[in-house]
Formats: C-alpha cells, sequence, structure tokens
C-alpha cells in the first residue's frame, strides 16, 4: 500500500477489495497448514475435510448445533471488536461471560418462581450488568490509572475464575451434583429450543445476538456517540481538540464490551444447561478475539467469522471418533493459524507486493 | 509444617521463575511475552516426551527447551519478520499450543489425554530448582553488566539509539525472543518431569500468564520479579494446603480455597494501577521496528 493511488476511486475500491480479500487469503492459509499438519499425522485431508463439513451441517442437529456454538462467538466477537473500535483490547471475553453466566444463574435459582417472559428478562439483564460491571475495571483501570486493558483483562478472568468457583462450590452448590455447578434455575427462566433444528439448544440466544450485531453497527457507525469513539482512535488529539473525552469513550466501550460478553450466560445458562456449570466455555472469549480480527471488526464479519468458527468447532467434535490420528483440537490448531495469517500485517504486502521485495533484497 | 510450607513454596515457584525470567528477556528487549503460556505448555509436552524416550530427564529437558525454542521462533516469523500485532499473535501461540500437545500426544501415544507416567527414577528431584535460583543470578548480571544485557534494554526503550549505534535492533529482540523460549520451555519441562510425571492436557492452567504477573509486580526487574514469583509460589502453596487440610483460622467456616488462588492476580492489578508502588512497562514494548 505504498504506492499513491491513481485515483480516489480506485484506492477505494483497491481497500475494499483488500478487506474482502485479506481474511478469505488468511482462511485459505490456515486451512491449507491445518490440513497439512492431519496429512501429516498420517490422514486423508480430503476425508478430514469431509468429516469437518458433514459433522458441521450434515443434519438438522447438526446445523443446530453449530448455531448452537457459534451463538456466544457472535457475542464474544462483537466484544472484542466495538473494544477494537476504540483501540483496545479486550482479552477478558472468557472473565466476563463467567461472571455474565453466574449471574444470569444466580437471578435464576434465587427467584425460581418468576413467571415467563419476565424471567428471562430479568436474568437477561442480570448477565448483561455483571459482564458490564466487570468490563468497566480494565476500562476505568486504563482511562484513569493508566493501566494497560491487555494485562488487567487477563488478571480478571482468573480472578473472575476464582469468584465464580466459589459461588458454586459455596454459596449456590447444586446438591444433587458432585460437578462443580450451581443449583437449576426455575423453568419460567428457559428459552426453549426451536423444534426445527432437532432438539440442538438453540432458541431465542440467537435471534438476541444478531439483533446485538444490529445495535452494535447502528450504534458504532450511525450515532454521534459511535463517531465518536471510532474518533478517538483515528486521531486522538483532534479528538481531544473536539472536546471528546477520551477516557469517558474507553470506560464506556469496555463497558459495553463486557454487556455483549455476559449475554453469553444468556445463551449458555437460560438456552441450554439451566444453571451455571464451571469451564463450560470452551474459550468463547479467546475464540472471540480470532472472530473479531477474521470479520475485520465488523458486525456483519463478525457474525460471518462466528459460523465459520462455530462450524469449525462443530466439525471438528467428531474427528476423535472418526479418524484414527486426528483430534479435536484440531479446530485449535486451524484457528491459531487462521490468526496468525490474518494478523501477520506484513504477510499481506509481502505477497502483494513481489516487486518491493525484490528491490529490498536488490539492495540487501 | 512451617518448613514443609517453604519447601512447597520453592518447589511450586520453579516453573514460575523460569517463565517469568523468560518473559522478562522478550519484554526487556521490547517483544510483549502473552505467549508465556503456549510456550510452558509445549515445553511440557517436549520434556515428558524426551524423558520418556530416552529415560533421562536432562535429555528431556533440552528437547522441553527446544520446543520452547521452536515454538518462540514461530512467534517470532509473525512479530518480528511480519510485524504481527503481538498481543493478538501471542493469543493464537497459545491457541495453538494448547491445540498441537493433545494433537502430537495422540499421534505419539494414541491417547489425548496425558503423556505416559514417566518412573520415579527417571525424574527430577531437586536439581530444577537450583537452576532457577542460577538462572536468576545470571539474568540479574546479564542484564546490569554485560554488553547484551545493554542491547537488550536499549532494544526496549530506545530502539532507533540503538540501531544508529551499529546494533540490529531486530537481531537482538530475535536473539531474546529465543532465550525466552528456552526459559519458559526449561519452566514448563519443570512442571512435567519435576513435580509431576507426564504431560497432561493444558497442565500449565494458567502459570504462563501468573508468571507475567510476577514479571510486572517486579517491575521488570530480575530480582523483584524472582520475589514476585516467590509470592506467588507460597499463595498457591498455601492453596494447595488449604485444599488437602481444610484448615481453618477463624469461626468454623473453612478459608475459601477460592479466594487465596486469586491473590496474586488482583495484587497484579493493584500494582499496575499504581495502588501498591507503581511498575512501568518498557518504552518500546509492544512496537514492531521497522527500519526507516
Amino acid at each position: 500500500m505504498n504506492d499513491p493511488p491513481s485515483s480516489d476511486f480506485g484506492a477505494a475500491s483497491e481497500l475494499r477489495m483488500k478487506r474482502l480479500l485479506q481474511p478469505l487469503l488468511a482462511l485459505a492459509v490456515g486451512l491449507t497448514i491445518g490440513l497439512a499438519a492431519t496429512w501429516a499425522a498420517g490422514e486423508n485431508p480430503v476425508h478430514v475435510l469431509r468429516i469437518l463439513a458433514k459433522s458441521a451441517v450434515g443434519s438438522r442437529y447438526d446445523l443446530g448445533m453449530t448455531l448452537f456454538y457459534s451463538t456466544p462467538l457472535i457475542f464474544t466477537g462483537l466484544s472484542v471488536a466495538v473494544a477494537f473500535q476504540a483501540g483496545l483490547f479486550n482479552i477478558g471475553g472468557e472473565g466476563q461471560l463467567t461472571l455474565g453466566a453466574l449471574a444470569a444463574a444466580a437471578v435464576g435459582a434465587l427467584w425460581p418462581g418468576l413467571p415467563g417472559p419476565w424471567a428471562p428478562i430479568l436474568a437477561a439483564c442480570a448477565a448483561a450488568l455483571a459482564g458490564t460491571a466487570w468490563g468497566s475495571i480494565p476500562g476505568w483501570l486504563r482511562a484513569r490509572r493508566g493501566s494497560h486493558e491487555v494485562i488487567n483483562t487477563i488478571m480478571l478472568n482468573f480472578v473472575a475464575a476464582g469468584l465464580a468457583s466459589y459461588v458454586a462450590l459455596h454459596l449456590l452448590k447444586n446438591p444433587d451434583s458432585q460437578n462443580p455447578e450451581t443449583r437449576s434455575i426455575g423453568p419460567g427462566y428457559l428459552l426453549h429450543p426451536w423444534a426445527m433444528l432437532g432438539g440442538a439448544p438453540v432458541g431465542l440466544a440467537l435471534p438476541l445476538a444478531l439483533l446485538a450485531a444490529v445495535c452494535v453497527w447502528v450504534w458504532l457507525w450511525r450515532t454521534t456517540l459511535g463517531f465518536e469513539i471510532r474518533a478517538v482512535v483515528q486521531n486522538e488529539k483532534a479528538a481531544r481538540a473536539a472536546g471528546i473525552d477520551a477516557g469517558r469513550i474507553r470506560i464506556l466501550a469496555l463497558a459495553v464490551a463486557g454487556g455483549l460478553a455476559g449475554l453469553v450466560g444468556v445463551a449458555e445458562v437460560l438456552g441450554n444447561a439451566g444453571r451455571f456449570r464451571m469451564g463450560f466455555s470452551p474459550e468463547y472469549g479467546f475464540i472471540g478475539i480470532a472472530v473479531a480480527l477474521l470479520g475485520r471488526n465488523r458486525p456483519a464479519g463478525v457474525v460471518a467469522a462466528a459460523l465459520l468458527f462455530g462450524a469449525l468447532h462443530k466439525g471438528a467434535a467428531d474427528l476423535d471418533l472418526e479418524t484414527e490420528h486426528v483430534t479435536r483440537e484440531l479446530s485449535l490448531v486451524l484457528q491459531a493459524f487462521i490468526i496468525l495469517s490474518v494478523s501477520a500485517e506484513g504477510m499481506w504486502s509481502w505477497i502483494t507486493q513481489p516487486r518491493t521485495r525484490l528491490q529490498a533484497k536488490l539492495k540487501g | 509444617m512451617i518448613l514443609q510450607l517453604l519447601a512447597s513454596t520453592l518447589r511450586v515457584s520453579t516453573p514460575l521463575l523460569f517463565a517469568a525470567l523468560g518473559g522478562l528477556c522478550s519484554e526487556r528487549a521490547g517483544v510483549i511475552n502473552i505467549a508465556l503460556e503456549g510456550l510452558m505448555l509445549v515445553g511440557a509436552f517436549g520434556a515428558a516426551v524426551g524423558t520418556f524416550a530416552g529415560h533421562s530427564p536432562w535429555l528431556g529437558s533440552a528437547l522441553g527447551m527446544g520446543a520452547g525454542v521452536a515454538l518462540a521462533a514461530a512467534y517470532g516469523v509473525f512479530v518480528i519478520r511480519l510485524r504481527a500485532n503481538q498481543i493478538v499473535a501471542g493469543t493464537a501461540i497459545n491457541m495453538l499450543a494448547l491445540g498441537l500437545t493433545p494433537f502430537l500426544c495422540k499421534i505419539l501415544y494414541d491417547v489425548t489425554g496425558s503423556t505416559p507416567a514417566i518412573p520415579a527414577g527417571e525424574r527430577f528431584h531437586s536439581a530444577p530448582l537450583y537452576w532457577s535460583g542460577i538462572a536468576v543470578g545470571l539474568c540479574w548480571f546479564g542484564l546490569k553488566f554485560t554488553p547484551a544485557g545493554l542491547w537488550v534494554k536499549f532494544a526496549g526503550e530506545h530502539p532507533d539509539a540503538l540501531e544508529s549505534a551499529g546494533v540490529r535492533v531486530n537481531r537482538v529482540r530475535w536473539l531474546a525472543l529465543l532465550l525466552s523460549g528456552a526459559l519458559a520451555g526449561l519452566g514448563g519441562a519443570s512442571l512435567s518431569i519435576f513435580l509431576s510425571s507426564s504431560s497432561s492436557r493444558n497442565m500449565t492452567a494458567g502459570r504462563g500468564f501468573m508468571a507475567l504477573a510476577a514479571l510486572i509486580f517486579g517491575k521488570w526487574k530480575p530480582v523483584p520479579t524472582a520475589l514476585a514469583c516467590l509470592l506467588f509460589g507460597f499463595s498457591e502453596a498455601v492453596q494447595v494446603r488449604l485444599q488437602l487440610q481444610g484448615v481453618t483460622l477463624w469461626g468454623q467456616e473453612p478459608i475459601p480455597a477460592q479466594l487465596i488462588q486469586i491473590l496474586p492476580y488482583v495484587v497484579t492489578i493493584l500494582v499496575l494501577g499504581g495502588f501498591v508502588g507503581r511498575s512501568r512497562a518498557p518504552k518500546a514494548l509492544g512496537i514492531p521496528f521497522c527500519k526507516d
């Protein structure tokens, strides 16, 4: 991107091209390396790919499970994307969603008699609020104490896990189970799964996630506040001159990011387990980083990437049984390579500009 | 009881010490090391595989270090050569280690849970404990009194000045990062062939991040970082003891182990926020160096 563009129109379309092509390229590179690894392990990569596809969308139930895994990823992907639009890294999705789920389960366990439709609304608000509170801590620390949100969110993930296991093991322990989990929530809270997906636990949480994506888009790209948030990243000095309080914006962005991650609790507790279970999340918070990155931090991109990673997660689940040498952890390996290739700023120019590369080499 | 507690503090601090020193090397040179967790994990796996195959913990720890160096090299290709964002790439490296270790375990031993148990005679009994002490001393000396230490500090604080003095910044960062991989790998090795007898899925369980916390708590300096590791190790030792015995200090309720478990992280947040002392990161930390 060093060459001066011939015209504004050319530059814009080139940029759009790059935005679309870069994630696709990263996807291709990630899949190629991952499948090459299965080949090295002694499997036929085509066979592995076929299992992945069949297990992800082979039946209504499989498709439902893919959507079930995608729903939390939409929330955590949006969470990372919102923070990123404000120039912040939210590595704390895991902690925020843990506390969101815990809050939803606590409301449901403490007032089990509450009737629907109010019960799930109340629990959803509790989940969002808990996530918001947890997210605003690193936001406040960054804005007012100057400490980096990356370290703070990582530390808060562990603090959240400790607090949650304390609550699940001591305060709200499920007396009927040996597992670290809370008591069941009242029946009025449960979101019923749609029958057309063959019993997969997908219900209202999915449209809620899509609604959240639309809200984020409207908020960030169609309101003044959203403009202010994005302005702070692009030019903090100018933003400050325009009277925007960058600190307040940072707190707000991480608070909203936390709330979005907290809503994972709706999908898990109200839509699936009916209680809080320790370790329910297969690293949704971290995969959310990959989702946001691959979706280029845009709501529509996040939804698309979440569907893809949901499919990858569900698809890989059957690898343990259906292949001899490959395990379900292949999905983690694939995701890691996809993130690495999409994050490598230098790679794009390295591939698209062989001319400059050659020149650089000649210069020594 | 006190003596036992101290002894177990030293033992559980060993992996933290190695990993935190590893993190110190790369971060002082300007490369963020969120990937410590993953480096430790492959180190633990490599060490278990090497010890099981070669019947020698020495061979095992060499392989563990090699695995750490290899993964650190992969990380380096992305963050130094291709200028990827260090936090994003570090997260990806952690994911890769988390996925790759069971993947390889399945290929090698046809199980995904953990590597085969190593008999007691082939494990370390105290050696890594002494090494970790020596490593702290070497790190302190190297950083303070050698030209290489000076280069590392300049690479992290004023890379431009270093480059104009004729030292290649990215070369210094590469070496610091590879050393970081070796140390973190050794940290993982002490987890799998010193503190336990095999390598299991996600056996580091956040120790890489705890080492990172100790590094920040120790203000990116070797001796304070080592003390922070010991403090965090102490809290882990106390917590294990509490879980075993359920000690009651006040009233009838046993002290909940989970609340002690979160203490190191809370302390780190407080220190980083300037509530208890102040910790300042190297100036050029996380900024890729590009010669222009």
